[in-house]
């Protein structure tokens, strides 16, 4: 990575001193490689993972605090050290622990330590690797040290030496792949955009710019303004434009492209702005007056052949076509925008839902904020543009130019427009009529904010569309707009919040504009139960379920669970929560079930009984419902009272029958979670016997999602604990499924049906099937996996296996390496590990010859340094038993 | 009292409006009307009281829809609203029903009165809702324009105008096409002021 970095990186120049690394589109692809390489080190090559460098990489970082890490290297030196201001990472398994905790500020964290240690390899490897271009003998001396001793350190650094020289050359594979597509401008190529923006430009409504300047009058020879000590940076002159809408800016012109510099009185060189290709894309990115003037400009200019010079710069491709004769003739043609987006009606509609809908599933699922990125689609060519896409450029144009009236008729117009439909969502938004939607919300005229509502929440249930919202400054508005005493017009914002905040920039901006206290406000409404409602008190209600809608979309952040937790939400949901109808239940519940996740909304839902609430419609007839009460219950159960309380309320039976429905996969994934949870309880689990919920959770472990299976195998890990259930599940054929399960990846899977096979095992008859299907084998080799929590529970599973096979001796030695191998596990760190392989091991060592193998392979070293640590995981572990500790100790005197 | 008879008449069949809010009116009625020098003239507001009260009150701009109003209002036709139409009219703007508010739209932006809005009319109506563009050869193009993107909403029946059925559908259908040619109901705003208690309204009402 050495001769990427100093080759292909783009190092600021302008700064004196270390000089910084900027996140250009190169650099961020080149950091994210990087952060590729370091993060899998650990898992790729656990090896060399625990290598200690000799010289520490640092980083500069915010934290304040000053933190070490347990692991220590030979010397006694802290592998990670973290204090005011500098991270101090010795090794490659901490370094990669380090960029996994970042998370999304990996990038910077990289660009931190890239920064502050020019060559990393150096400080990797020691100063004998440094980069040299050229010939390096660096490797070929590295082999001869290796060849003459055999220091396994030496060996190590070898490998790194060449793992990195691999990163290195892949790093400039792809900055070339990057740098190849990079235009380079001309003096004369910005000269003539210039000359050409000027024309357009002055006083009044309809120019593109109010003005544009060079900062220089003098030109050089060579076509350049920039004065010569900058031209050396390529730099070709430096621009102040007026648009019409935002402040002055101050652009330089480079080869490179054009960005803006941070010019106020005197020319500051930095860059301060990502690089675009040329002038207008960069106007157009700045100013929305600009794209909008732009496309009047050509339908204004008398000159035909100026216009067509105009066009040439701007879009390359799309506007082949107005080089041909037809555009004289039909001078609307013209009028088209030039930025066209989008193409290709029927596809990309579909695969939006379906990016979507995943999207979805994984934010509500868990914990993870993903953004949705929706790629931008460009407009390859030139396509004929449906006729709704004047229809509506049409509409727009009345909006903006009308008076209430026409716009209001405009507006119905539009509505009659499949706005469900993408080419329909994006035609508004590139004519520009999503900011005037946006703006007419910010109006007096009540009917035109319903109008203008009315659409925007149709349309925000495209992502693109979402996100243009969300930059027009849309969200504070409609926040604003629910303080309206117009109900119906409260609603409407609440609604196309709810469709708008379903990505986490949004619904930060919700809450930080005071919409998550407003949004809690709208719930309260009158007791639910009353019979006869006044059409006002109807409305109230509806008024809520939309507040609740809106809360269930910005409740995927952690930080506004908490904010509605703090604005009174909790108390208003239970009272929601009583409803008797579905639409109000769901966005309630699912609003409930997100929050869940957090601790105090648990210990909320148990003492605010809004448990027999969910338990009563688990039974209800939406399944959508039933999928959010049963993941509400899976979340919650994890408390005892929690699952007794759902057991006192009958929530048991429900959930026993809907595991039959195993079409709704969302559905049965939360069922089976809340299954699982509840068999925490012994009493529960007893119930689930009773309603054969046993032989049901038998049949789903086979063709399942892996959402599916982990809770079912969790599930029947906690049946298992009782004698009877073990031979349930014998006898409807749960085990051959449940061994072929020990071959899967997932970790959380893997963690489950060790446990259940575990206690399966404790049946010699089920441990004869095990035995028979080469159980123990794969349990063991499961030893080999990289996860902690993996390892502990199959070493754990492994006791009841050696104690219930028979000829437990002889089928343990005839694993190859596997002595050796659980042996081993006694250097991990992990204290349930320790704790599952010293159980383990207790038990293997009842056999004589077994015990022999292990001393051999140094035991008893190992144990007695741990015996501080084990007598302490001994004391606080029920699961070993005393009598076990006392006999391996005998054993451990006679042989040692 | 003659007042409270009147009240008591109206209140039987506009009962709408509650009969407290119809003696307000009344009330307020007679603070508008200046007593006529003439014993025997028409007690009532002429065109051009009534048009200051719909344009100072409720905000009503649009002359040709104030014309209307104003004939709205004056069932009688006899250029004059008197204390009944006064409160009849009143009690549409302040406490109407969709259906009646409906009609009432109807009949104001049915210009001519032959129960059909028109494309002339409609024309008539919107030709100075959009802001004059000088780069358009044809200033009314626009109008036009509109006026059919109108009928292509509203007119259900494709017989190129619009009848109360076909009104009434689009209504009922998107809600904001109520006063779909022009202002012709009072303001929200305004509602809410006019419909304060009468306690609070005695320290508000300046006019």
């Amino acid at each position: 990575m050495g001769v990427a970095l100093t080759r292909a990186a783009q190092w600021t120049s302008a700064g004196s001193g270390t000089g910084t690394l900027e996140l250009t589109p190169l650099n961020e692809s080149l950091l994210n490689d990087i952060i590729k390489f370091a993060e899998n080190f650990s898992s790729r090559h656990p090896q060399e993972a625990v290598f200690f460098s000799l010289y520490e990489v640092s980083f500069y970082s915010s934290s304040g605090t000053t933190v070490q890490s347990e692991e220590r290297d030979k010397d006694g030196q802290p592998l990670l050290l973290l204090t005011a201001s500098t991270i101090k990472v010795r090794s490659f398994g901490q370094l990669s622990r380090l960029l996994h905790v970042a998370m999304e500020k990996k990038l910077k964290e990289a660009q931190a330590c890239l920064q502050a240690n020019r060559d990393p390899i150096v400080k990797i490897l020691g100063p004998g690797y440094g980069t040299i271009e050229g010939e390096d003998m660096s490797m070929l001396r590295l082999l001869d040290r290796m060849k003459k001793d055999d220091d396994p350190d030496t060996e190590i650094k070898m490998k790194i030496s060449l793992l990195l020289q691999q990163l290195d050359m892949q790093l400039l594979n792809s900055s070339l792949k990057h740098i190849s597509q990079k235009v380079r401008l001309s003096p004369a190529a910005v000269k003539n955009e210039v000359d050409l923006l000027k024309h357009f430009s002055g006083e009044g409504e309809d120019t593109v710019l109010e003005s544009l300047e060079y900062t220089s009058e003098y030109e050089f020879s060579n076509g350049c303004r920039a004065p010569p000590w900058r031209q050396v940076h390529g730099e070709i002159c430096y621009l102040i434009v007026k648009p019409h809408d935002t402040d002055p800016l101050y652009i330089t012109c480079s080869t490179a492209g054009v960005f803006l510099n941070g010019e106020k009185d005197d020319i500051d060189y930095e860059r301060k702005s990502d690089i675009c290709k040329d002038l207008i894309t960069l106007l157009r990115e700045r100013s929305p007056k600009f794209v909008e003037n732009m496309a009047k400009q050509v339908f204004d200019a008398e000159d035909v052949g100026q216009a067509q010079k105009f066009y040439d710069y701007s879009e390359k491709n799309v506007f082949e076509k107005t080089k041909s004769p037809l555009v004289k003739s039909k001078p609307i043609d013209k009028k088209l925008e030039p930025s066209l987006k989008w193409k290709n009606v029927g596809l990309p509609a579909s695969q939006d839902k379906v990016s979507e809908k995943s999207d979805e599933i994984s934010e509500s699922s868990s914990e993870s904020e993903e953004d949705e990125e929706q790629p931008e689609r460009h407009q390859e060519g030139n396509t004929d543009l449906p006729s709704e896409y004047w229809q509506i450029q049409k509409l727009v144009k009345y909006i903006k130019g009308g008076n209430q009236t026409a716009t209001v008729i405009a507006l119905c117009s539009m509505r009659d427009f499949n706005l469900a439909q993408e080419t329909c969502q994006l035609a508004i938004r590139d004519v520009g009529g999503l900011e005037v939607l946006i703006n007419l919300l910010d109006t007096e005229e009540i009917k035109c904010k319903i109008g203008s509502l009315k659409i925007l929440k149709e349309i925000s249930q495209n992502s693109q569309i979402r996100r243009t919202i969300a930059d027009f400054g849309g969200l504070q508005i409609m926040v604003k707009i629910l303080d309206s005493p117009d109900k119906d017009l409260k609603c409407l914002a609440a609604e196309t919040i709810a469709n708008v905040a379903r990505f986490k920039r949004a619904r930060r901006t919700v809450r930080q504009y005071g919409g998550i206290k407003r949004l809690v406000g709208l719930l309260d409404c009158v007791p639910l139960g009353s019979a006869n409602l006044t059409p006002r008190q109807e409305k109230d209600i509806e008024v809520a379920r939309c507040g609740a809608l809106a809360l269930w979309s910005c409740s995927k952040s952690t930080k506004n669970k908490e904010a509605i937790r703090r604005a009174g939400g909790i108390p208003l949901l239970a009272r929601l929560l009583k409803s008797p109808h579905a639409n109000m239940l769901t966005p309630v519940v699912g609003t409930l079930q997100e929050c869940a996740s957090e601790p105090s909304y648990r210990l909320a839902i148990k003492t605010e009984r809004m448990i027999e609430n969910l338990v009563k419609n688990l039974s209800g007839e939406n399944e959508e419902l039933q999928m959010h009460c049963a993941s509400a219950i899976f979340k919650c159960a994890e408390d005892e009272e929690t699952r007794d309380l759902v057991r006192h309320h009958g929530g048991l039976q429900p959930l026993a029958i809907l595991l039959s429905n195993s079409e709704n996969k969302e559905l049965l994934a939360a069922v089976t979670g809340a299954i699982w949870k509840c068999a925490i309880s012994r009493e529960n689990v007893t119930k689930f016997r009773e309603y054969k919920a046993i032989e049901t959770l038998v049949v789903l472990l086979t063709d399942q999602p892996e959402e599916v299976l982990v809770n079912v195998v969790g599930a029947l890990g906690e049946c298992c604990q009782e004698p009877a259930n073990r031979a349930i599940i014998r006898k409807c054929g749960g085990i051959p499924p449940l061994v072929n399960l020990l071959t899967g990846t997932n970790k959380a899977l893997l963690v489950n049906v060790t446990k259940a096979v575990g206690a399966c095992a404790t049946e010699p008859e089920n441990m004869m099937i095990i035995d028979r299907l080469d159980g123990v084998r794969l349990l063991w080799s499961l030893l080999k996996n990289p996860h902690p929590d993996v390892q502990a529970s199959a070493a754990w599973a492994i006791c009841p296996c050696i104690e219930n096979a028979k000829d437990a001796g002889e089928m343990v030695r005839s694993f190859v390496g596997g002595l050796e191998l659980i042996v081993s596990l006694l250097k991990s760190e992990n204290k349930e590990v320790l704790a599952s392989v010293c159980a383990a091991i207790t038990n293997i060592a009842k056999d004589e010859e077994n015990l022999a193998v292990i001393t051999d392979h140094g035991v008893v070293p190992l144990l007695s340094k741990l015996a501080n640590t084990v007598s302490e995981i001994f004391l606080n572990n029920d699961k070993l038993r005393k009598p076990k500790l006392l006999a391996l100790a005998t054993e451990k005197a006679k042989y040692g | 009292m003659k007042l409270n008879i009147i009240t008591s008449v109206i209140t039987f069949f506009y009962f709408t409006v509650n009969k407290i809010e119809v003696e307000c009116l009344i009330k307020l009625f007679h603070t508008l009307v200046v007593e006529p020098s003439d014993r025997h003239a028409i007690i009532g507001l002429d065109r051009n009281m009534f048009r200051n009260i719909l344009h100072v009150t409720f905000g009503m701009t649009d002359d040709m829809i104030m014309d209307r109003v104003f004939r709205a209002f004056d069932t009688d036709n006899d250029s004059c609203v008197s204390v009944t139409e006064w409160v009849e009219g009143l009690s549409i703007f302040l406490r109407g029903t969709l259906e009646e508010k409906m009609k009432y739209c109807f009949e104001v932006y049915d210009l001519n009165g032959d129960g059909y809005i028109s494309r002339e009319e409609m024309f008539h109506m919107l030709k100075n809702s959009l802001l004059k563009q000088p780069s358009e050869e044809d200033p009314d193009e626009g109008i036009k324009d509109l006026v059919e993107i109108t009928l292509k909403k509203m007119d259900y029946d494709h017989d190129g105008k619009l009848s109360y059925t076909d009104f009434e559908k689009a209504v009922r259908d998107e809600n904001l096409l109520l006063e779909a040619f022009g202002p012709c109901l009072p303001d929200i705003k305004v509602l809410n002021h006019f419909c304060m208690k009468p306690g609070e309204k005695e320290n508000t009402s300046a006019y």
